[in-house]
């Protein structure tokens, strides 16, 4: 129904993408699109709104994949395409080598077991009228993880000391916990069926900043003991920086810039990134610096700038270029893994 | 309960001060006990004093503090949705703002609320004055609200967590667009926030809360280089720093304060952040002070103060 926008560029990244990684890839997005049929007014005609645009993307083995994006930026949407728990329009997911694009959910479920979520909001995302160990056994049942009763209660208690709450929570209920004990309670509730990925959907976001620290850390652990591969989306462009392997910045539905951390926080190719980097007020007053205050807001979705989306906020536009064409993702050096979409980066 | 207590600070003309704090510790309840918009029942305003040059607001009648507010002492919330009135354009709730304290008439007062979108940075404020606020997006809908709160030049401003809500590039503007207001008015800011990112580009001085107590309280940057109080400490040390001198491409820990703010209804007996406190004492001695007596919040010679046994007085 709808064709992805582009050259062949991010074709052929995919390929280049191959022949390099020797990490193995766990979960492989190719040009994924979604888009939704939508009415601007009660009686307008219908239009296509590309929450997510053409997007192709990797996350490794024991790997975090930092997302970051502004409200409207299509990551939460990404993150749910690839779990298929929203349908993609156009494109290709592949989850440890099987494609999973157009499976049944029959035939999904035993993949379901090794693909999680963690949500945003610990307050609304935990039945307030389930017990504690219910929530977190919800999982063992519908995927017939454990025959007996004590099996299952056993299975829950080491979950729950395993994110750092007592067993004894387990007959409590989500009300009697705070935001961030509740957010742990969503995490064990993610590790029951012993998944190899989660989409950590600013999983932090809605904690107090003492406590925020505390879940990264307890995220950051079980990364490293139980091998998980995260695809870890915030808005918040430190807390990405400290957590992720690499990371990629959305805009509009697409990627404008994918690089390793250090590579792409140091560097800051794309304009957009720029922008969002500086934007974020840094905990240091002797380092004032100066703020790049991009004039108005991002476009809509429903109505996207032609060309380069970011064209009409950008500083560094050019004229006849990136107002016709969509500028394609590719690598600035080769091998560097640092990827830009941009007429005009700041190399 | 006591959801705050025993505060005092100040807000110098013209100055901007952070009041730092997380969920729970007290600091919208401030807010609201400056301008006397404590719901009694359920809430009261115990003791204390709301001195605004040199009148104590709490002893003024409902009549007279409401002239105050809104004209010399005006209020930005965090959720501009929910304190923008959805069936009125923004037009006519900047020009009733306007008329509550002033007797111009209803072109004056229209004349003045485009002028007002205009210094916020809305685009075509004369169009834009028509808007419904559903028709506007969430950054402009915060503009709205300071451009409101800005109708009768107030001599302060307290604006409790008005950019928490927008995007990062959104709240640049906004930071930016109150800077440039507070110098051009020559305004008060009162300024309440967790966001210790804000605070460092803001403030002039901090004042910490926790738990309904002002933990520690000084000029900004002193804070910033020197936190005095281990909670003030521990919070810095939680963020992730400014430029990360050690970028890497592996994850890195976060220095967490661990445990959870105390129930405001069941309060330890000494510190009330003894519990989660960091600091090493040397004795059991020590210890026990710190459990059993709630340190005073202490003034050194530098002017700055903090509320911690183990700190030098």
């Amino acid at each position: 129904m709808t064709a992805p926008r582009t050259d062949r560029s991010s074709l052929e990244l995919v390929i280049e993408d191959d022949r390099r990684d020797r990490i193995p890839p766990l979960v492989r997005a190719e040009r994924l699109t979604k888009a939704y049929e939508v009415r601007g007014s009660l009686f307008g005609p219908k239009r296509l709104l590309r929450a997510v645009d053409d997007v192709t993307l990797t996350v490794r083995k024991g790997e975090t994949l930092g997302l970051v994006g502004e409200s409207g930026s299509g990551k939460t949407t990404l993150g749910r395409t690839i779990l298929r728990l929203v349908e993609p329009t156009v494109g290709r997911i592949v989850f440890d080598g099987m494609e999973i694009t157009h499976k049944t959910e029959r035939e999904l479920r035993p993949l379901r077991r090794r693909m999680q979520i963690v949500f945003q909001d610990p307050y609304s995302s935990l039945d307030p009228r389930m017990k504690v160990g219910e929530i977190v056994a919800e999982p063992l049942h519908i995927h017939r993880l454990h025959r007996t009763r004590a099996e299952v209660d056993a299975r829950v208690a080491s979950l729950l000391e395993r994110v750092g709450l007592r067993p004894e929570a387990m007959r409590r209920l989500p009300h009697e916990f705070s935001g961030g004990q509740r957010q742990r309670i969503g995490i064990a509730r993610a590790l029951a069926t012993e998944p190899s990925f989660i989409v950590c959907d600013e999983p932090v976001s809605a904690l107090d900043v003492s406590i925020q620290a505390q879940i990264v850390n307890l995220l950051l652990d079980l990364q490293e003991d139980l091998a998980l591969s995260y695809l870890f989306i915030s808005h918040d462009l430190k807390i990405v920086e400290y957590v992720s392997h690499r990371v990629a910045v959305m805009y509009l539905g697409r990627i404008v810039e994918i690089a390793p951390t250090a590579s792409l926080f140091e560097r800051r190719l794309h304009p957009y990134t720029r922008a969002l980097a500086s934007s974020v007020p840094v905990a240091d007053p002797s380092r004032r610096r100066l703020r790049i205050v991009l004039e108005g807001e991002p476009a809509s979705p429903l109505d996207p700038p032609s060309g380069c989306a970011f064209h009409p906020r950008c500083p560094r536009i050019v004229r006849g270029a990136c107002d016709v064409e969509i500028p394609p993702l590719r690598e600035t050096e080769p091998r560097s893994g640092h990827r830009v979409a941009c007429f005009n980066p700041h190399v | 309960m006591r959801a705050v207590d025993d505060v005092s600070f100040e807000v110098p003309e013209g100055a901007t001060v952070a009041l730092v704090g997380e969920s729970g510790s007290g600091k919208s309840v401030i807010a609201l006990s400056i301008l006397g918009l404590i719901a009694s029942p359920p809430g009261t305003v115990e003791a204390g004093e709301v001195l605004f040059r040199g009148r104590d607001l709490r002893k003024l009648p409902e009549r007279q503090l409401r002239h105050v507010r809104g004209k010399e002492i005006a209020m930005v919330f965090q959720e501009p949705m929910t304190s923008l009135n959805p069936v009125y354009t923004v037009g006519s709730q900047i020009v009733e703002a306007i008329r509550i304290h002033e007797t111009v008439s209803r072109a004056t007062a229209k004349r003045r609320a485009v002028e007002l979108l205009g210094l916020v940075g809305i685009p075509s404020p004369k169009a834009r004055i028509e808007a419904y606020p559903h028709e506007l997006s969430g950054g402009m809908r915060q503009r709205v609200m300071i451009a409101m709160a800005l109708a009768c030049r107030p001599a302060l401003l307290l604006a409790d967590e008005p950019t928490t809500a927008l995007d990062v590039s959104v709240q640049a503007q906004v930071l930016e667009l109150l800077e440039k207001l507070q110098k051009e008015l020559g305004m008060g800011l009162l300024f309440i926030t967790h966001d210790l990112g804000v605070v460092a580009e803001l403030a002039s001085d901090i004042v910490v809360v926790y738990a309904g107590r002002v933990v520690e309280t000084g000029p900004a940057p002193d804070v910033f280089r020197d936190p005095l109080h281990p909670y003030t400490r521990g919070l810095l040390a939680s963020v992730p720093p400014a430029e990360s001198s050690r970028r890497a491409d592996r994850p890195r820990r976060l220095d967490a304060i661990g445990g959870i703010v105390p129930d405001l209804s069941a309060l330890p007996r000494g510190c009330r952040f003894a519990d989660r406190c960091a600091l090493r004492r040397s004795s059991a001695a020590e210890q026990e002070r710190c459990d059993t007596i709630e340190p005073e919040l202490t003034v050194l010679p530098s002017g700055r103060s903090v509320r911690c046994h183990l700190r030098p007085s």
